[in-house]
């Protein structure tokens, strides 16, 4: 939906100073483009629980930094999440991918569809759902919304293949 | 423990790390290491990682080396935690923070919920073969590595280890403290953040 330009020239406009990040199909192909960007760092992370440890840091170190995983690493970051949100009050931003959303044809009956927005609202993430190339400007607005307030936020989006 | 290693307590570990730091380190404790570093007494540049998400000490410390790095960050991990959290050695050489330095300190348990076994300690292990954490952070590229069972080597040599060039990684054989419980908060951690942020973003990085 997005190529990887669209997403660096969007997260260097929104302030974003470092890009904590594991690919998926579609987040990897943004991976080059991050990389090539004067305005970001990529920090590559082993799982998706470290990014939100890594973002912290970086946060705390006085850095903007954002989170970029899929939904299955959100699933796997639960409690690294609870932490970093929920009891260091921290306002980290994510940008997370909604597999299967576009097409399940690589995985029919995908359960991410069945978890992923519950398991945002489980954790008190408010989130905007991006499902086409048109909304591309509701992430930044909903991210400056989010820094304004002092809160977490992420915005999801909707992704094809595995 | 069945292990037959000489150790080191905590307690005189830290005491020793308190005195070598610099007033503008940023230390970051966990669990065992939070408890006694904060008996010591905190700085305004301390983080004790209480509470936490148990392993992500060492993610926090990478994320504050590479937003600061003009200033040591130091980390302070235990062998559980760290267990919990290993591929962070793997991204810590990769964005490899020279302002960085991991000290794992290693008893062999789970300290404060009663001193169970890590899966890594000789007792918990079927060919009772301890996991070799010096060894793992070689293979994972960290650009120093010091082991340290005696307390009078880790005093005479803690300089050289924070001077070094990271990302360092030195371990420490430390003993149990029997009885011991987890470190209580020191305060609202969200105040605790917002405190540490403007601190460090007062001066030059």
């Amino acid at each position: 939906m997005f190529s990887g330009t669209e997403m660096a020239t969007l997260f260097a406009s929104m302030g974003i100073t470092h890009v904590v990040s594991v690919a998926d199909s579609t987040i990897g192909t943004w991976h080059p483009a991050l990389e090539r960007s004067a305005d970001l760092r990529l920090v590559r992370v082993c799982r998706e629980g470290e990014a939100w440890g890594v973002a912290a840091g970086l946060y705390l170190g006085g850095a903007t930094p954002l989170v970029l995983i899929q939904c299955t690493g959100l699933f796997e970051s639960g409690d690294a999440l609870r932490n970093v949100l929920h009891d260091w009050h921290l306002p980290i931003y994510a940008v997370i991918g909604y597999r299967s959303y576009l097409n399940q044809e690589t995985l029919p009956g995908d359960t991410c569809l069945v978890f992923t927005e519950p398991v945002l609202d489980a954790w008190r993430i408010d989130y905007r759902l991006i499902t086409a190339p048109a909304q591309r400007d509701e992430i930044r607005a909903h991210y400056v919304a989010c820094r304004d307030a002092g809160t977490s936020g992420a915005a999801l989006i909707a992704e094809g293949k595995a | 423990m069945n292990d037959a290693r000489e150790r080191m307590p905590l307690c005189d570990a830290m005491i020793a790390l308190h005195r070598a730091r610099r007033a503008d380190d940023v230390v970051i404790t966990s669990m065992g290491a939070a408890r006694e570093w904060m008996a010591l007494g905190a700085g305004p540049l301390d983080l004790p990682l209480v509470p936490s998400s148990m392993g992500l000490a060492t993610s926090f410390g990478l994320g504050l080396a590479l937003a600061q790095p003009n200033r040591r960050v130091i980390v302070v991990n235990g062998d559980g935690a760290m267990l919990m959290n290993l591929g962070s050695l793997v991204t810590i050489t990769a964005a490899a923070p020279a302002n960085l330095t991991l000290i794992l300190v290693d008893n062999g348990v789970y300290e404060v919920t009663g001193a169970q076994p890590t899966p890594g300690a000789a007792p918990a292990r079927a060919l009772g073969d301890a996991v070799d954490f010096e060894a793992m952070a070689r293979a994972c590229g960290f650009r120093s590595i010091f082991h340290f069972a005696d307390l009078a080597q880790w005093q005479q040599e803690i300089e050289r280890v924070l001077d070094g060039t990271g990302p360092t990684f030195a371990l420490l054989d430390v003993s149990t403290v029997p009885g011991s419980r987890g470190p209580r908060s020191p305060g609202p951690a969200g105040a605790r953040a917002l405190a540490l942020r403007r601190q460090l973003t007062l001066g030059p990085r």
